[in-house]
């Protein structure tokens, strides 16, 4: 009987885990509790893995320049940006979009930029952190 | 299937899906069995369609190159590869050489992960499960590399309708070839721990098979041909993009030294040879790769314009890791395409199932629905559900429904 596979799990043993554990080391009786831990500050989260380079996460707008060309609308295969006629600005939500980031690259003027900020889930999709305008 | 009502007598009809703990997608298969024998074998796919042509038949070209993006959880690069193509044709861009070559590295690195990442699953579905995390795990270091070159994990959203969207920099292969020398090495390791195993061998050879003639009559692709000895792919028989350029031919199962069997071990040996191969045609692509520019209109307003103005229709293929990938795109001059269908490579595939499981065991279910790698959510279409009723429609019920129509007009 060939068991090539052995070898490689005795070589296991002493190796530390490939998984990065996350939030938290140990896993905590209650994730949601522990979460609400770290948000009044008396638990610490334990790092994700880093973020690449150029990593497309939660879209930046910067109003001031924009000029309401709607040039990002045009290309957003989500519909994920409004137009606000009123303020002649744009409306982004983040819970529709698909973080594909090619209204950064239409923008004339460079407005649009993808954060690394990615721990966005919530329970309501129109929260102050999923609209961004 | 099994007609009229059920019988006390054999065979016994076992259905197992749509939503079943062997699957990883939902299908759902009957088998008339006796005893532990599959007699008679049928499946039902069209459980995981979403519409997404539909949605692409009311977008421009660049926005529907992000949702095929979305169409596989696994081929970020496949499905906006071939419309990307498609649309290439229709609108008679040239793609610049350096952009061909990094659609070419992508894709490979993509083949990496998905043979990988089917290693693992076939493991698990043996219940290997050591071996399965091993092949997960040595597939994060190409799923990195990816990340590393596009910025996302699974939905690259590398390719743009003539070009690429992000370029390979000199500085960046060192990262890149550190990636493809661990593979390398790590080949012999795991050709070894797959094929040198018993357990494997007992379960995999003489398993799931599939003859010549049935894997050409069927129009298999990919992998599921190439291991029942049929010389099948896109790649080298009809060279594009960056292939041209490279010496490559179709890897069968006599690259391993044996005959070719065409059974579920046959498919892992071409599979596991094949991410060889890639890594091969990763490191010539990095080595040749032309300078230049890396899409063919960089103002994507005029690209939008252009994309427009044409006329025609074009089918874009691609080899994707399961076999040919195929999508007709027809534009008649306005903004989104007048016709826009995909065809998956698992597509396929699926009717191979018929005869590979017919005669085998129950128990070896599993491990061959697996060997042809289905990917269902590429694969799902067309779906009539009405009410609580799913159903074919033939031309006799379209033809009744029409009548029935003409009938409730004249009635008000």
């Amino acid at each position: 009987m060939a068991l090539p596979m052995i070898r490689e799990i005795f070589a296991q043993v002493f190796k530390r885990p490939a998984t990065n554990p996350f939030p938290a080391r140990f896993l905590p009786p209650s994730v949601t509790e522990f979460l609400k831990k770290v948000g009044a500050g008396e638990a610490t989260i334990n790092p994700p893995v880093a973020t690449p380079p150029n990593f497309r996460g939660k879209i930046v707008y910067d109003r001031d320049g924009c000029i309401g060309c709607n040039l990002c609308i045009r290309v957003c295969p989500a519909h994920a940006i409004e137009f606000i006629p009123e303020t002649k600005r744009i409306r982004i939500y983040v819970a529709q979009c698909i973080f594909c980031s090619q209204c950064n690259d239409i923008c004339p003027k460079g407005v649009l930029t993808m954060s690394p900020e990615f721990l966005l889930a919530t329970e309501d999709r129109f929260a102050e952190s999923q609209i961004v305008e | 299937m099994s007609e009229g009502t059920p019988t006390k007598k054999a065979p016994y009809v076992v259905p197992i899906g749509p939503i079943h703990p062997a699957l990883k997608e939902p299908v759902q298969f009957l088998f008339d069995m006796e005893g532990e024998v599959v007699k008679k074998a049928d499946f039902a796919p069209g459980q995981a369609h979403r519409g997404i042509e539909w949605m692409g038949m009311r977008r421009n070209p660049i926005q529907i190159i992000h949702m095929t993006d979305r169409i596989c959880g696994i081929c970020g690069v496949t499905h906006s590869f071939a419309f990307a193509r498609a649309i290439e044709q229709i609108v008679d861009i040239e793609v610049p050489a350096h952009a061909e070559y990094i659609r070419v590295i992508i894709a490979e690195f993509e083949r990496i992960q998905s043979h990988l990442l089917w290693a693992g699953v076939a493991a698990h579905e043996l219940g290997f499960d050591t071996l399965f995390y091993l092949a997960w795990r040595v597939r994060e270091e190409a799923m990195d590399v990816i990340e590393y070159i596009t910025g996302n994990r699974v939905n690259y959203g590398l390719i743009q309708v003539g070009g690429v969207r992000r370029d390979i920099t000199p500085e960046q292969h060192p990262t890149i070839q550190k990636c493809l020398d661990g593979y390398r090495d790590l080949l012999g390791k795991m050709l070894n721990l797959f094929l040198k195993d018993t357990t494997i061998a007992i379960r995999c050879k003489d398993c799931g098979l599939l003859s010549f003639e049935e894997a050409r009559n069927l129009c298999t692709v990919g992998p599921t041909a190439r291991a029942s000895g049929v010389p099948k792919d896109v790649r080298v028989d009809y060279p594009y993009s960056a292939y041209g350029d490279l010496d490559i031919s179709p890897i069968l199962p006599t690259a391993y030294g044996g005959d070719i069997n065409g059974d579920v071990y046959d498919r892992i040996v071409v599979r596991l040879l094949e991410v060889a191969q890639s890594v091969e045609i990763i490191e010539t692509c990095l080595k040749e790769m032309p300078e230049g520019p890396i899409l063919w209109e960089p103002k994507l307003p005029k690209l939008l314009s252009a994309c427009k103005k044409a006329q025609g229709e074009a089918v874009g293929r691609h080899e994707a890791p399961r076999g040919e990938c195929l999508h007709y795109v027809a534009m008649d001059g306005h903004e989104a395409p007048a016709m826009w269908k995909v065809k998956a490579s698992s597509y396929s595939n699926l009717h191979s199932w018929i005869p590979m499981l017919e005669g085998e065991q129950l128990a070896d279910v599993p491990i061959i629905v697996a060997s042809i790698d289905p990917c269902l959510s590429c694969t799902d279409r067309v779906a009539v559900i009405r009410g609580a009723k799913r159903d074919l429609m033939t031309k006799e019920d379209l033809h009744q429904l029409s009548v029935e129509k003409t009938r409730r007009i004249q009635g008000c």
